[in-house]
């Protein structure tokens, strides 16, 4: 990165001057910005400090290891990324030390030992033989003129020949110096507030990486780091009503924990909405417990307003459920629908059923959130609805094999008609299949599941068929017993095997029993036989609730309620959950920070702005006046430059030769003498 | 020559003392403004609004003074801005029955003035480019226009119908080569280079105006929206053409040169082009509240400070291409069209310089800016996230550019090729970031 570096003269250089040349050098400058660009890059494709599991997945074991060696997954932490840095800083340092002394001879040395030749060929010069005008007051009025122009100036008799020397915006030269320490002093201030200490600490042994998921307290001493650490990032989630005096440091595949001098307590975490229902701020209230303070310090943080304390930052980095406590009602999706039992859960809590069959099934409720917006379109216009509160849980068999569901607490009309969402998927990254139980009209379940349970029944199915028999041969004469008893055998066997495999078992039983031409036409019989099985279970579960006329919405609902009992065998759950009530209990993520070393990065970053503009926008002009009285009069010799903005420079000169001259130079035959 | 003493002066007024009555009549009118604004609503600032409007006003005074352009530039916003605000009259509704706000000022209106004036503009000074000279610049003319006319024509056939779709909102930038082309030969002069430069201001005026309605709009859906209209890829687009246009008009007074329009104006139609599909494709336009990431006052500065740094080395790569056309046209035909229509290398060289250096200025202030409102929102003025990662990319590719250009003396093909490079690299960081690698500045995403 050095400028102009004054090269010492040729011959034998001593190995340091060699090896400082090396560093110091232009080339090698170049070559590490390239570096660090590239290097930059690997780190943003490929997304840095994922799980290792994610990584082996995306891989494959060859590249992982491989990418894992070369530190691929942490590249901004990787040795040789800092060496890079570190050679950067070198090479910067270097460069100033050697460039520096240079600098600042250049800024207060006016050369007035310049020799004529030279100025005559400067690019900006204006040569005359002026006849009349005697040496001293021509320099009187140039040095006017500079100094009107806030230039420096400064003036020597050589005997034969006089110089009057001027310049500048030698604050210019400044900025090669700013910006290049402030280079240093960023990188130095980033390393202070880096991870050196931990890696450090990590090398000599003195710190383990704790990789197992274990409560706090179990965590061993090795993994622990004291409050003394003076720099630090960390994060830790704190459920409502609980407190924390630590934070947890991820470092590649696991973390340390960092313990804190004081507790933070948090009170209530909020997610303020919009009228609209998008997300304004999510809050939290906080209390800071600590011996040194009179009494505890209370304090709400939100996105972009942290709170410091002593030297601690604290920022509301996230949020997700802290352990809600569901108040469910579980319905068997069979035998029993219709006396659901109370089951109390929590999220992140695991439960145990039996299933029908007698193997083990493990309930693990996963998440719950008191709002759901989803954005809808009707009519074009779309809009994002509130969907109310729902609740995540996860049920595996005895090999541990899951499915996902999520069910909503409100009703969801579609149509006009009221229905209870649950979903249901396979894998987490598949969207969710919902199953739609109709609501009857008191806006409940219980419809549903109490004809679900006489379908489910034995008993009731035995009864329903037997009157539903009887009823149709009382029509017919002729009709005797043994053909009755066939048709109700029939119909409770199709009962029974749409109750357990909905629409597609009942086919797939014609399929079986009858000869290949003849299943329409007994698809169709077996349809009607069902159906008016079906409907007979419903007319006796309207009558339950008093109903003797049947309506066209309680047509409608039986039409729902089939459709969701052919759905069940793909829902794959025994039973059904439904939200009760809630309390809902939140965690907020917060991520605590110690960085001593941002004030000397902000530093670091002024200066190096200030740099930026005087080294672009100040620019070092210096102009000589050299004169010798001859025979023929006086020769002059008016030259000047500037190491920036040379077209600028041309007109200042100009205006200057003119002053000074009174006249102005001529202008190059190169210049560009567009219109306008 | 000999010099008479007595005409010559040493004299050389100060800053001030150089100043013309207008200029002092521009500060006054400044000044009062800021005042009025402090007496009739400071009591509903707080101390942040009332200081960036102090800072906001001196700068605009400087900047009228340091640039007498702006003066107009500023009244002629000013007014439309205010026309569309009482417009409004604090209903939102007014937007689809006013005449005005419909058609001229409410902020998607004006914003689509400023689209369709810069794709005007941008033809005007291609034409200019293509002024008759002799039969044969004619006939040359001619045939571009045809051939680009025809390619572009097929363009839109080919994306309308449905064959290889989004090409029906490309194929208008080279439409726009075409007119350029087919209506240059009509004059001899730069007349059309002028006529797009003042569509170019106007469109500037709309740009801004649009931007500056729309902060008022974000009120008017919902008093707790309001913000900046800085916040989203749709407006900073907005923000990216004003600023471009602006900037570019500065070096086209300075140097006095109207033949760099055609170039510059280009890179700003792609953008035009780009926003025009998110607005009829996507509905972008629609204001929607900020997340609650984006509610800070650092918002306000980092963004268009970024805006300057882009639009400075948008500039600065449009040059390239042009220094890159006239050398290979010198080389191949020294009395051509590019040779002579194309600025000089010197002057095309000096620009890019200054626009890079500019940028690069403005680039290193938004990247700080970036840095501390990071620590205030993340917990760190530098986590390595993706956008963060790429602004370190660009600013040390812009770093390395001119590093060469002070200390080696690198100038022309070169450099010319590297800062059309060094838009590829920016352009990934302001968009591609977003779209391909994601992280925590994904709110731009598309």
């Amino acid at each position: 990165m050095s400028s102009t570096p004054s090269d010492p003269p040729p011959g034998r250089r001593s190995t340091f001057a060699v090896l400082m040349g090396f560093l110091g050098s232009m080339g090698l400058a170049i070559t590490l910005l390239v570096a660090l660009a590239v290097a930059s890059i690997v780190g943003t494709v490929l997304q840095q400090n994922q799980p290792y599991t994610t990584y082996l997945l995306d891989y494959g074991p060859f590249w992982h290891e491989l990418f894992r060696t070369l530190g691929l997954y942490h590249v901004y932490s990787a040795a040789w990324y800092l060496l890079i840095l570190v050679f950067l800083v070198i090479s910067t340092s270097v460069c100033v030390y050697r460039s520096t002394p240079a600098m600042i001879r250049d800024m207060n040395q006016f050369r007035l030992g310049v020799k004529e030749k030279s100025l005559r060929s400067f690019q900006h010069n204006v040569q005359r033989n002026l006849h009349t005008e005697a040496p001293a007051p021509l320099m009187a009025r140039a040095e006017a003129v500079f100094r009107a122009r806030g230039y420096r100036v400064r003036q020597a008799d050589h005997g034969d020949h006089q110089v009057l020397s001027a310049m500048r915006g030698s604050a210019g030269r400044l900025g090669y110096f700013f910006t290049h320490v402030a280079i240093v002093v960023i990188c130095v201030g980033g390393l202070i507030d880096g991870r050196l200490p931990l890696m450090l600490a990590e090398f000599t042994g003195q710190l383990e990486i704790e990789t197992r998921q274990v409560p706090v307290s179990e965590i061993p001493e090795q993994s622990r780091v004291s409050p003394a650490n003076p720099s630090f990032r960390g994060s830790v989630e704190i459920p409502e009503g609980q407190r924390a005096d630590v934070a947890f440091i991820t470092i590649r595949n696991g973390y340390v924990v960092q313990e804190l001098p004081f507790y933070i307590e948090v009170k209530a975490f909020r997610v303020e909405r919009h009228a609209t229902g998008q997300e304004r701020a999510f809050e939290t209230d906080l209390v800071i417990h600590d011996d040194m303070l009179d009494e505890p310090l209370a304090h709400t943080i939100s996105v972009n307003h942290p709170l410091t304390y002593r030297g601690y930052t604290l920022y509301q980095a996230s949020f997700r459920d802290g352990g809600s406590r569901l108040g469910l009602s579980m319905y068997p999706l069979g035998r029993g629908a219709d006396r659901p039992l109370p089951l109390p859960a929590r999220i992140f809590g695991t439960y145990s059923q039996t299933a029908e069959d007698g193997s083990r099934l493990r309930v693990e409720f996963t998440d719950f959130s008191d709002t759901n917006l989803t954005l809808i379109e009707e009519h074009g216009v779309r809009q994002s609805i509130d969907m109310g509160p729902s609740f995540e849980y996860v049920i595996r068999d005895s090999s541990g094999a899951g499915r996902f569901y999520r069910n909503f607490q409100q009703p969801f009309e579609r149509d006009g008609r009221m229905y209870l969402l649950s979903g249901v998927r396979e894998d987490p990254a598949d969207p969710f299949s919902f199953l739609y139980i109709p609501l009857d009209p008191q806006g409940g379940v219980d419809r549903f599941m109490t004809f679900l349970a006489k379908l489910s029944d034995p008993d009731v199915l035995r009864a329903v068929v037997d009157e539903t028999t009887r009823t149709a041969a009382g029509q017919f004469e002729g009709v005797d017993e043994q053909l009755r008893t066939q048709v109700a055998d029939t119909m409770l066997g199709l009962l029974e095997t749409f109750a357990v495999g909905g629409y597609d078992e009942v086919i797939a039983q014609v399929q079986v029993q009858s000869p290949e031409g003849q299943w329409d036409r007994m698809a169709d019989i077996f349809l009607r036989v069902l159906n008016a099985g079906l409907d007979a279970i419903y007319l006796r579960v309207l009558a339950q609730e008093g109903i003797e006329v049947v309506s066209e919405a309680d047509d409608h609902f039986l039409d729902d309620a089939l459709r969701a009992i052919n759905a069940l065998p793909f829902y794959g759950s025994p039973f059904f959950l439904h939200l009760n009530d809630f309390d809902h209990i939140q965690a907020s993520g917060l991520m605590i920070t110690k960085a001593p070393g941002q004030g000397i990065v902000y530093a670091g970053s002024v200066m190096l702005i200030l740099g930026i503009f005087l080294l672009l926008y100040v620019s070092h002009r210096r102009c000589w006046v050299w004169i010798r009285p001859g025979a023929t009069g006086t020769d002059l010799v008016l030259a000047g430059t500037s190491n920036r903005n040379m077209s600028d420079f041309n007109q200042e000169f100009d205006d200057i030769a003119q002053a000074i001259l009174g006249d102005s130079r001529p202008l190059p035959a190169d210049q560009d003498t567009s219109r306008v | 020559m000999s010099v008479t003493p007595d005409t010559v002066s040493t004299e050389y007024p100060g800053y001030f003392r150089r100043l013309s009555p207008i200029d002092w009549l521009w500060a006054a009118g400044v000044v009062l403004a800021t005042i009025f604004i402090l007496v009739v609503y400071g009591s509903s600032m707080d101390i942040y609004q009332s200081g960036t409007l102090v800072v906001t006003a001196a700068s605009g005074l400087w900047l009228g003074w340091f640039w007498k352009p702006f003066q107009g530039y500023a009244l002629a916003v000013t007014a439309m801005s205010l026309l569309g605000i009482f417009s409004y009259g604090g209903d939102l509704a007014n937007a689809q029955t006013h005449f005005l706000l419909k058609y001229l000022v409410s902020g998607e209106a004006a914003v689509m003035w400023m689209c369709a004036l810069l794709y005007m503009s941008t033809s005007a000074y291609l034409a200019s480019l293509f002024r008759r000279e002799s039969g044969r610049s004619v006939l040359l003319a001619l045939g571009i226009g045809g051939a680009t006319g025809a390619a572009g024509l097929l363009g839109l056939w080919l994306g309308r119908s449905g064959l290889m779709p989004g090409l029906e909102w490309v194929s208008p930038l080279v439409l726009l080569v075409a007119v350029g082309a087919l209506l240059g030969p009509i004059a001899r002069t730069d007349f059309a280079a002028r006529v797009g430069s003042v569509l170019a201001w106007c469109a500037a005026a709309f740009g801004l105006a649009g931007l500056l309605v729309r902060w008022r709009e974000t009120y008017l859906h919902d008093p707790t929206w309001g913000y900046v209209p800085v916040s989203n890829l749709w407006e900073v687009f907005v923000l990216f053409c004003v600023v471009t246009v602006l900037m570019y008009l500065y070096y086209q007074r300075r140097t006095r040169n109207l033949d760099m329009g055609g170039f510059v104006m280009m890179v700003v139609s792609a953008a035009v082009a780009f926003l025009l599909w998110y607005t009829l494709e996507r509905e972008a336009h629609v204001v929607q509240p900020l997340v609650p990431a984006l509610q800070s006052w650092w918002l306000k500065v980092h963004v268009p400070t970024n805006f300057v740094g882009y639009g400075g080395f948008a500039i600065a790569a449009m040059l390239g291409v042009a220094y890159l056309m006239r050398v290979r046209g010198e080389r191949r035909r020294p009395d051509g069209l590019l040779a002579r229509r194309l600025p000089s290398r010197e002057v095309l060289d000096d620009v890019m310089y200054k626009a890079i250096a500019i940028g690069f200025a403005f680039f290193t202030i938004a990247t700080v800016l970036g840095a501390m409102w990071a620590a205030e929102a993340w917990g760190a003025y530098w986590s390595w996230d993706p956008k963060e990662t790429w602004a370190l990319i660009v600013w040390l590719n812009y770093a390395a550019w001119l590093h060469l250009r002070f200390t080696k003396g690198w100038r022309g093909v070169p450099m010319a090729w590297w800062a059309i490079l060094g838009l590829f690299i920016t352009t990934f960081a302001f968009v591609g970031v977003n779209m391909f690698l994601g992280g925590l500045h994904s709110y731009g995403s598309l």
